[in-house]
């Protein structure tokens, strides 16, 4: 037991008071900066390096891990409470998190999300020194091909599970992917549908597009219906905490979404957008409740909350074995370690086995501060929900387009969270579903790529597609998605039919 | 300590500051035309870091600007800082390729130029497992079937795939026929270098230099005309392939400045190169010190300005 000998090592390394210092600072700052749309882990990183830069190496890479962690976390409150994921991996949350909330039962959401994201960190930091050698190696075996036929089944399974028709989820998956369409192609450098404006040309902002379809659309659509139906909302209905119930409910969903969290936050071009739908179409499949999927199912919150964090510790895994950064926080990571010249990697765990299983331990201890952090504070937030609705939505619009502008300060960023707004609003209204538009923009560039390189490299042979066993077997599953609810229906017509 | 004292000392401090030099009052700012954490951003913080730590301004700031290779930047530079001595931009190899593909309405040439102040070599690997073993192995390769080597690096039109396309051209295929694989970054492409998914792989030396040192990927060749100190990789030009590439970065002022101003600006850019404490962030990031200026470095920038087109003509990136 090599590694566990050399966690408890770092754990030394892990409970010095300054280093507990700087990741409850980490904690504290990621948990800010996830709240607010728009500003993410890796801009805070970004903004702090240069601070850090005469800080002990291992004490400000524990910061900058804290920091990614308390993100994940900060980022799914504001889903759940106000429909505006603070980054794309909470989008999933927001779903069922935000009418949960809705419903008086925001209590128990926050309560699922928190002690869920700290199960899934806790499995997945554990898979981080038990597997990650033998994951990686899996890791680099996916090739393009591969890549693009995991994003068929995100795509089939996100349609074919939001909305009440699949048409209507796929109709929301092309509009995703012709955004996806607009800025210079990534393989040629071509500009495609930027019209000519500048700001267009790096693609659509995913978190312009989420917050406007999220919570402007949101905002748009309840003051619209003002005059219609008075919706009062309940900041809280029954317990505040989770009932035994809600226990029962949670914990395979959380087990299962750090299963689709870690490995696939492990790949190179894996992310955390693909496991957090997949868990909540999962759980969507596997409920014992489907009637209250889409009005605030807590399996639809407690999955996709612990793929996300599951995910984020994934990414650890290439960063640390290979220096490969898979998200922009990642990358942040990477120049940090590379200000104090280290370089991650494979010499990396026996150059300075101090600084990375101090780190790894550190990742655990992030995980309880975060838990204790979060937990008293749930009854703070709900309280958020008993403002009146008026102030609420407009507090929710001057929230949106702050970060916006944070993130991005142009006017032409603001001018497209209107039109998405008005998008969410319109959707809304017809009964479209919203998260597969998200999903495409995320995904569709990234499918696009993977299929050109993989075409690349077989010199224009799409038998590729298939000669791979992952990717033939992925495609396999992808296929029997689509087509399954169609051939359901047909029988259940069928066997009306003969009734 | 008493308080006069304390106050007497700081105004024989402000006092020597004003007299060393012009721009000791300067509240600098420090354009980077891209997101925080990339190669531009990572320069504009070192020269804030450089220009504070040994008091050369009053203040720096950095302003990020990202988009579109860095041509939103400039232009929102050239149209914001007209006549404005306090502004500099950092730019490099990667703009003059952007501005001709993009077909940007401005142009480099419209700043002032400062100088050159940082490069990165080059490097060409493949897997460690791969038969290749030296640059002349891939070049019989390439001019055995061209389309069927290929090669990964960072996105397209960048340093990565100029030199993928110079090197087809220098081992005598035809450049036009490079088959580049671009990814978004030095990680993804990494993962499909080792797996072996692709021929070579691209990138900037300090990127790959961890896995190479760990024996995982395989250096047959760095750009850079003479081999890195202490460093055992051959430079293409010593295995008789005409590729010399550098991966450079500079500092530009804004359009229409004094002649005064563009002297103030090259003064304290040169003290800052100068300094211990950028000699020290040279080191730690890993970046050559490539510091031209004045005439030296105008004449640079038009014969890399006429390569880059040549090369983006050649896959078909550039028109005109």
């Amino acid at each position: 037991m090599d590694a566990l000998y050399s966690l408890l090592q770092g754990l030394a390394v892990a409970i010095q008071p300054m280093n507990l210092m700087f990741a409850l600072i980490g904690v504290l700052l990621g948990t800010a900066v996830g709240v607010l749309p728009g500003i993410g882990p890796a801009l805070t990183v970004a903004l702090l390096l240069p601070v850090t830069y005469k800080l002990d190496p291992g004490g400000s890479l524990i910061m900058f891990a804290g920091i990614y962690y308390g993100g994940m976390y900060g980022g799914s409150t504001t889903a759940i409470l106000i429909n505006t994921p603070g980054e794309s991996a909470s989008m999933a949350t927001a779903l069922e998190g935000n009418k949960m909330a809705k419903a008086g039962r925001g209590g128990p959401a926050l309560a699922t999300a928190a002690i869920g994201s700290f199960v899934a960190g806790t499995i997945a930091t554990a898979g981080i020194v038990f597997l990650a050698p033998w994951l990686v190696e899996v890791a680099v075996q996916f090739g393009p091909e591969d890549y693009f036929a995991l994003m068929c089944v995100a795509f089939i399974t996100v349609s074919a599970t939001f909305g009440d028709s699949p048409i209507r989820g796929l109709t929301s998956l092309f509009i995703g992917l012709t955004l996806g369409l607009i800025g210079i192609d990534k393989l040629t450098g071509q500009p495609r549908l930027a019209f000519g404006v500048p700001e267009l040309l790096d693609g659509i902002e995913i978190t312009t597009l989420a917050v406007g379809l999220f919570a402007v659309g949101e905002a748009l659509y309840v003051a619209s219906r003002r005059h219609i139906v008075q919706e009062t909302l309940e900041p809280v209905r029954g317990s505040l905490w989770m009932t035994k119930e809600d226990w029962k409910r949670s914990w395979k969903p959380w087990l299962r979404g750090t299963l689709f969290g870690f490995p696939i936050g492990a790949l190179p071009a894996g992310g955390a957008e693909i496991p957090t739908f997949l868990s909540y179409s999962t759980e969507k499949r596997l409920t014992k409740y489907p009637e209250e999927f889409g009005k605030g199912a807590i399996e639809g919150v407690a999955g996709p909350e612990a793929a996300n964090n599951a995910s984020a510790a994934g990414t650890l895994v290439p960063l640390l074995t290979l220096g490969l950064p898979t998200s922009a926080t990642a990358a942040m990571m990477l120049a940090g370690f590379q200000q104090y010249g280290l370089n991650p990697g494979p010499l990396l765990f026996a150059e300075r086995p101090d600084l990375v299983w101090g780190l790894i331990a550190s990742l655990f201890i992030a995980n309880i501060m975060l838990l204790v952090l979060n937990l008293p504070l749930v009854g703070l937030w709900v309280r958020l929900l008993a403002i009146p609705q008026p102030w609420l939505y407009a507090g929710i619009l001057v929230f949106a387009t702050v970060g916006t502008v944070a993130a991005k300060p142009s006017l032409i960023e603001l001018t497209m969270l209107g039109v998405f707004g008005v998008m969410g609003f319109l959707m809304r209204r017809f009964d479209f579903p919203i998260a597969p538009v998200v999903v495409g923009l995320i995904l569709g560039p990234v499918a696009e790529s993977q299929l050109r390189r993989a075409m690349q490299i077989s010199l224009g042979d799409p038998l590729v597609l298939v000669q791979s066993p992952i990717s033939a077997t992925l495609l396999a599953i992808a296929a029997v998605a689509l087509i399954a609810p169609f051939v359901l229906r047909g029988l259940g017509r069928f066997k009306a039919a003969e009734d | 300590m008493s308080l006069s004292a304390v106050c007497r000392g700081l105004l024989v401090a402000s006092a020597t500051l004003f007299a060393t030099s012009a721009f000791a009052q300067m509240e600098l700012k420090v354009i980077a035309p891209a997101a925080p954490g990339g190669g531009w951003d990572q320069t504009a913080r070192s020269i804030q870091q450089a220009l504070v730590a040994e008091k050369l301004v009053r203040n720096a700031q950095v302003i990020n600007i990202p988009g579109a290779g860095g041509t939103v930047g400039l232009a929102q530079f050239v149209n914001s800082a007209k006549g404005d001595g306090n502004q500099l931009m950092v730019n490099g190899f990667v703009m003059v390729g952007a501005i001709l593909m993009n077909k940007s309405p401005v142009s480099i040439d419209q700043l002032t130029p400062i100088a050159r102040i940082t490069e990165e070599t080059q490097v060409m690997v493949v897997p460690a497992n791969s038969p290749i073993k030296t640059a002349q192995d891939l070049a019989a390769l390439v001019k055995q079937d061209v389309a069927k080597v290929t090669f990964a690096g960072g996105s397209a039109g960048g340093v990565d795939h100029i030199m993928a396309a110079l090197f087809v051209g220098a081992v005598g295929a035809e450049a036009s026929k490079v088959n580049y694989i671009a990814f978004s970054g030095g990680g993804e492409s990494l993962a499909a270098i080792l797996g072996g998914k692709v021929t070579a792989g691209i990138s900037g030396y300090g990127e790959y230099e961890g896995q190479i040192k760990a024996g995982k990927l395989r250096a047959i060749g760095i750009t850079a005309p003479q081999r890195i100190p202490g460093v055992d990789v051959p430079t293409f030009k010593e295995q008789n392939v005409d590729l010399v590439i550098t991966n450079w970065r500079s500092v530009m002022g804004a359009p229409g400045i004094t002649a005064a101003q563009k002297q103030v600006l090259n003064d304290l850019v040169e003290k800052m190169v100068k300094s211990a404490a950028w000699k020290d962030i040279l080191k730690q990031k890993g970046w050559d010190d490539a510091y031209l200026s004045g005439d030296g470095f105008a004449k640079f920038l038009k014969d890399e300005q006429a390569r880059v087109l040549n090369v983006l003509k050649s896959v078909g990136l550039a028109k005109s």
